[in-house]
């Protein structure tokens, strides 16, 4: 699958990720990203080793002096340390199926309008994660937002004003783009959207919403 | 004493510890490299943003992380530098931040092989030539780095930092590419 992706992360994202500053739901669609695409694992790896380096060179704080008895005391009390779970069966990249809590198939989704449904996934307030379902040939509803938004594609493909976008492929857009992004029309689509601006999107809710509920 | 000084710990020489710790739960081995590590997380984590207090807990949580998981370094695949960063990191968004951290799906090329000692070489020369290019960029560069991984930058500050050159980050990226599709062949 690798070598069919031709969108990808950007370095300062990557580096993000690897520093830890970003929001929980973005570094939600990086990690499902780098599961599915070596070019960006290798990166993050490699942001990582950067951040080993500092690591290694950064001034030091002292440790109380018991600080090392206390240490070897908690690794004797706890030293069977809870085995890892075993990993869960998905259609879907671990660290997305275990914010779904499986595959795609147990996903409940909630209608958006248009035939578009969405289902918005458990992270920290300071962005907003959520899986989209949009049917094949149908576009996304019209939205902007204001900040990044960052739309990992799962299933099927989707196209916006200048390229197309496949499975494991990521698009970044900022408030600067005016897009509309629609479905190939071969098959639906399925993606994971994340957006920052929490606020935005409560402005977003109510127009996807209002065609359906008439308000 | 295999144990680093100052001059050569860029050369990250603490690959025999953790085996030391892994095959026979080496306290000596374990001491040596909390002496070491611990009062660097310890600050790693002040400057992001908690107090001593904090940061003095965490730190030994997760040095005793090191411990429970020795099993699982790979010395082929990261410095003990950088696997201590990536621990110290997870516990600084887990604690400070109070988010969880998805990691990306490991790949099945687990410990169950003993690493290539040609591996291990090419990783700790490479990241001993990463070091030295940190420490040769100005000053200026290298506080926006130190910064944006120590200090809780946002991403869009971040976004500002990039662009400077790395460009053995790139190599670095370059191979870190090469053995992962070497391994990955391997593999198949």
């Amino acid at each position: 699958m690798s070598d069919t992706i031709r969108h990808h992360l950007t370095e300062a994202l990557l580096m993000a990720y690897s520093a830890g500053t970003l929001p929980e739901a973005f570094n939600l669609a990086i990690a499902t990203h780098v599961s599915m695409c070596d070019a960006c694992r290798a990166a993050v790896e490699s942001y990582d080793c950067v951040g080993g380096a500092l690591l290694a060179e950064t001034e030091t704080v002292d440790m109380s002096a018991s600080a090392l008895a206390a240490t070897l005391a908690m690794i004797h009390a706890g030293d069977a340390a809870p085995p890892a779970p075993a990993p869960r069966r998905s259609d879907v990249p671990r660290p997305l199926a275990d914010y779904i809590g499986g595959s795609l198939a147990d996903v409940a989704w909630r209608p958006v309008g248009m035939g578009v449904k969405q289902a918005v996934l458990k992270t920290s307030d300071a962005a907003t994660a959520r899986l989209l379902f949009i049917p094949a040939g149908a576009a996304m509803p019209d939205h902007s937002h204001n900040g990044l938004e960052m739309t990992l594609v799962l299933r099927g493909a989707f196209f916006d004003e200048e390229d197309r976008f496949g499975p494991g492929d990521i698009e970044l857009a900022t408030e600067a783009d005016q897009h509309t992004p629609v479905a190939d029309i071969g098959e639906d689509c399925i993606c994971l959207a994340v957006t920052d601006a929490p606020l935005k999107f409560r402005r977003l809710l109510p127009r996807l919403a209002q065609p359906f509920l008439g308000i | 004493m295999d144990q680093p000084t100052r001059k050569d710990a860029r050369t990250d020489d603490w690959v025999a510890h953790v085996a030391r710790i892994r095959d026979d739960k080496d306290e000596t081995a374990f001491a040596e490299i909390f002496a070491h590590f611990a009062p660097r997380v310890k600050s790693f984590l002040m400057r992001g943003g908690g107090d001593a207090t904090l940061a003095e807990e965490c730190a030994q949580e997760v040095m005793a992380t090191l411990w429970q998981k020795a099993h699982l370094f790979d010395p082929a695949r990261a410095s003990v530098s950088t696997w201590v960063f990536t621990v110290a990191r997870n516990k600084k968004i887990d604690v400070l931040r109070r988010q969880r951290r998805p990691e990306p799906e490991d790949l099945t090329w687990g410990p169950e092989a003993e690493p290539d000692q040609a591996d291990v070489l090419a990783l700790q020369q490479e990241t001993a030539q990463l070091s030295a290019a940190l420490a040769e960029l100005p000053q200026k560069q290298r506080d926006l780095i130190e910064k944006a991984y120590f200090g809780d930058m946002s991403h869009s500050e971040i976004a500002d930092v990039t662009g400077l050159p790395l460009g053995t980050i790139k190599s670095r990226i370059r191979l870190a590419l090469d053995r992962l599709r070497h391994a990955m062949r391997q593999r198949q």
